[in-house]
């Protein structure tokens, strides 16, 4: 029986607020420009991530397409780190648009911003993923097919918004509860629709790439290819396996002395050994197998913590009255028509901003903690809350009642 | 154990910590018999307490509250002034006699205060020494390679003669590595804890029925609780609160404690105009200390140098958030908190005013930062303590 490797990474950066004081606010409008060497320097970060993890896993993806015909992979890139790259890193974008010419690999459709904009305004929503789907063709020279949402925030409503803006497919976690007795190693078709397709990501196996990696205490350390290539063809059940990650796996997540570059690179030839082994986009996958069974997802799930919910960004009240404040400002930003204050308000959309003030695992020092550039979750907080101020401020400068 | 106070007769955090401290190594079957430098009445059952005073003396009274004089009360009915000094010197005397009579493994000396009688007890018996810095000379002077040059001579002393240092934070072992130039290696860091079951409860009633009148009026109050002194940094928090009133006028700030920067203090505050804003209580014991946290919406520790700062853990204890500087032991051990560096006037600002501001911040504050206090205990500390004790002893013996 034939299988397929269905790679698909995701590549984000957010437009960090710097550490705005109140004093700051009606005085300075710039949100997002600290001083190089400051923890919230997104020039900084972009420069360090583009060159631990962008140019040298573009440069080994590259050689993989070009050494093996059969390598495909898709990829998403949100708008905001399109934007930095453009700005600050030139040559990492080159290198993704080196990677799309070779025509195998697919990217995936999501909001500009990545923002939860699905669950605030749909409007908002609409407008961002049709931003995001220009800049894609403007840069990439595609149409996206699939879309996948902010923190693979899924539910049945954004399975049926999917099937109506005539997506092909959809990508969701494939978590147990949704799961229950199925294998994610097949395609799915949402409840409730009439064509568009599901993909759950396999976490496990993910899970074992992006997390587990690099982890000494782990049973299975240290993890080669030829080992994880064995466990795939070991599978009876399965048509296609879905390896859903951060792109920064690659070198940021999993530095490169834990060997990751060294897995990616063995692992086309390992797979394809098997001549009926195979690796598809996201696209290929859909068109390929017929849909095995319907998948019924009322609660919403995402791809983050154990409870796979959206309670890592809106679990607290900092969070919720944060991201409430922020969408309430809406309908008078977007009358101002001012491009400037709307990109501000929109860069504040971007989760990461909520992810930073989350307090569940604080004391841990855990996951949470290592992607934040504050000091605790109440400076991000209060940083955020700042700026907003600031923007209710230039509202009232345009006199606008707030 | 040689120590200078215990609670209730104590003027800070020192009493407070060797009390909880020796507590919990009772737990530990440590068997202490704890030397005061003054006659008190304890209600302390897990050790002996012992005032160390000349033979010819009936009593030693302490005078004040902080470190001022004391009272001496011979047996013919005289009664003699010692300042401080004078003090640490009789203290030595008198340990000396209670170390030639008395059996024990390791001699525990805490601060400078007890360091004199500490080094001569260790030269009578030839027993192990720890020495236990809960402040060192510089923090208290505010002021690298400051302070008293005679108390630093002690402390040197002290130091390079113990067979083992303990901190209670890096920072304070950071402090006595460059005041000192002693290897970091003979400094073991114990961070001073809190059990939240220890703290005593609130009344339904607040003693504070202005504030609480206040407060239903949209009022909102930050408190520090603290001696007045130039290492408390209570300046920037002054200069802070101007910039926070401009902002949100209807904040009051509670200033708990007393010290030598009192008046400079209230001139202070009058200068910058925000007197109205600023109530000073003096020093408060307590349902009127515990109260003083507890009608508080925020406590500020803005210590220029804190070796620990037990403090703000009470404060969360109480209910009440805390914005704590960088430069302070408490720092190290305490996440769900604000945290700021002392000279960053405006970035304590900004932060007073966001927690004033948002209710939403401030319940985040209160309900994680005591989450994160109900793991505290100073178990830990005496579990270090008693490791210690056992490489000491068993060194000797070998």
């Amino acid at each position: 029986m034939s299988k397929a490797i269905v790679l698909y990474l995701h590549v984000h950066q957010p437009y960090r607020v710097r550490q705005y004081s109140i004093f700051d606010a009606a005085v300075s409008h710039d949100y997002f420009n600290p001083a190089y060497d400051d923890r919230t320097s997104n020039e900084r970060i972009i420069h360090k991530v583009a060159e631990k993890s962008y140019l040298p896993t573009n440069r080994h993806l590259l050689e993989l397409l070009r050494a093996h015909p059969e390598f495909k992979l898709s990829l998403s890139i949100t708008g905001t780190v399109l934007e930095q790259l453009e700005q600050w890193a030139p040559e990492a974008l080159r290198s993704f648009q080196e990677l799309t010419v070779t025509g195998r690999v697919e990217i995936v459709a999501e909001t500009y911003y990545h923002s939860l904009a699905f669950f605030y305004s749909r409007s908002e929503f609409e407008a961002q993923v049709q931003m995001h789907r220009e800049k894609i063709q403007q840069l990439f020279g595609q149409t996206p097919q699939v879309f996948r949402n902010t923190e693979l925030a899924y539910n049945n409503d954004l399975a049926h918004w999917a099937d109506q803006a005539g997506y092909k497919g959809i990508l969701a976690e494939g978590w147990d509860k949704v799961l229950d007795w199925r294998s994610a190693n097949y395609v799915y078709q949402p409840t409730y629709t009439e064509n568009v397709r599901l993909l759950l990501k396999n976490y496990k196996l993910s899970d074992d790439i992006a997390f587990r990696f690099g982890n000494r205490d782990w049973s299975e350390w240290p993890l080669t290819a030829s080992k994880f290539v064995k466990w795939l063809n070991d599978s009876q059940d399965a048509t296609n396996f879905n390896l859903f990650m951060d792109y920064e796996t690659f070198g940021e997540h999993q530095w490169h002395e834990s060997g990751i570059f060294e897995f990616l690179r063995m692992l086309p030839s390992e797979w394809l050994q098997t001549a009926s082994n195979s690796f598809m986009t996201v696209s290929e996958v859909i068109d390929t197998f017929q849909p095995v069974d319907r998948v019924d997802v009322p609660q919403t799930t995402t791809w983050a913590d154990t409870e796979r919910d959206l309670s890592a960004w809106l679990g607290n009240d900092m969070q919720s009255s944060a991201i409430k404040a922020l969408y309430e400002l809406q309908a008078a930003i977007l009358a101002t028509d001012d491009l400037t204050l709307i990109t501000d308000w929109r860069r504040l959309q971007t989760s990461d901003h909520f992810y930073y003030m989350c307090t569940k695992s604080f004391n841990d020092g855990d996951i949470h903690a290592y992607f934040s550039p504050y000091e605790t979750p109440y400076d991000a907080f209060i940083a955020y809350m700042n700026v907003y101020h600031d923007m209710q401020f230039r509202l009232s400068q345009t006199g606008v009642e707030v | 154990m040689l120590g200078w106070e215990l609670p209730p007769n104590n003027s800070g955090g020192l009493g407070v910590a060797c009390y909880h401290l020796c507590k919990a190594l009772s737990k530990k079957a440590v068997d202490i018999e704890f030397i005061l430098p003054y006659t008190a009445e304890h209600d302390i059952d897990f050790m002996r307490i012992n005032a160390a005073h000349p033979q010819d003396v009936e009593a030693v009274l302490k005078s004040g509250i902080a470190y001022d004089s004391f009272k001496y009360v011979k047996h013919s009915g005289e009664v003699e002034s010692v300042d401080l000094f004078g003090q640490t010197v009789l203290y030595e005397k008198a340990v000396e006699r209670i170390s030639r009579e008395s059996e024990f493994d390791v001699i525990h000396a805490h601060d400078w205060l007890t360091c004199r009688a500490a080094l001569r007890a260790q030269e009578l018996t030839g027993k192990p020494l720890i020495v236990h810095l809960h402040s060192i000379e510089s923090d208290r002077a505010g002021k690298e390679f400051g302070g008293n040059p005679l108390v630093r001579e002690i402390e040197s002393l002290a130091i390079h003669m113990a067979d083992q240092v303990i901190a209670v934070s890096e920072l304070t072992k950071r402090g006595i590595v460059r005041e000192y130039g002693i290897a970091p290696d003979k400094i073991k860091v114990v961070h001073n804890s809190m059990d939240v079951d220890n703290l005593e409860s609130l009344d339904v009633s607040n003693a504070y029925h202005y504030l609480t009148a206040l407060r239903q009026q949209g009022w909102h109050v930050v408190v520090n609780v603290g001696r007045l002194t130039v290492q408390k940094g209570v300046v920037n928090l002054l200069k802070a609160a101007r910039l926070v009133i401009d902002q949100q006028p209807k904040t009051l700030f509670l200033i708990v404690g007393n010290g030598e920067q009192e008046h400079e203090l209230i001139e202070l505050a009058a200068s910058l105009g925000i007197s109205k804003n600023v109530i000073f209580t003096g020093f408060l014991r307590g349902k009127q200390w515990r109260d003083a946290f507890a009608i508080s919406d925020l406590f500020v520790m803005p210590s220029v140098s804190e070796p620990f700062g037990i403090t703000p853990l009470e404060a969360i204890g109480y209910g009440t958030p805390a914005l704590i500087t960088r430069q302070s032991g408490v720092a190290e051990v305490l996440q769900n908190c604000l945290k700021i560096d002392y000279w960053d006037v405006e970035g304590m600002a900004n932060q007073i005013v966001a927690v004033v501001e948002h209710e939403s911040l401030h319940r985040e504050l209160q309900i994680n930062g005591y989450r994160e206090l109900e793991r505290l205990s100073w178990d830990d500390a005496a579990i270090k303590l008693a490791n210690v004790y056992n490489q000491q002893t068993e060194s000797v013996g070998a």
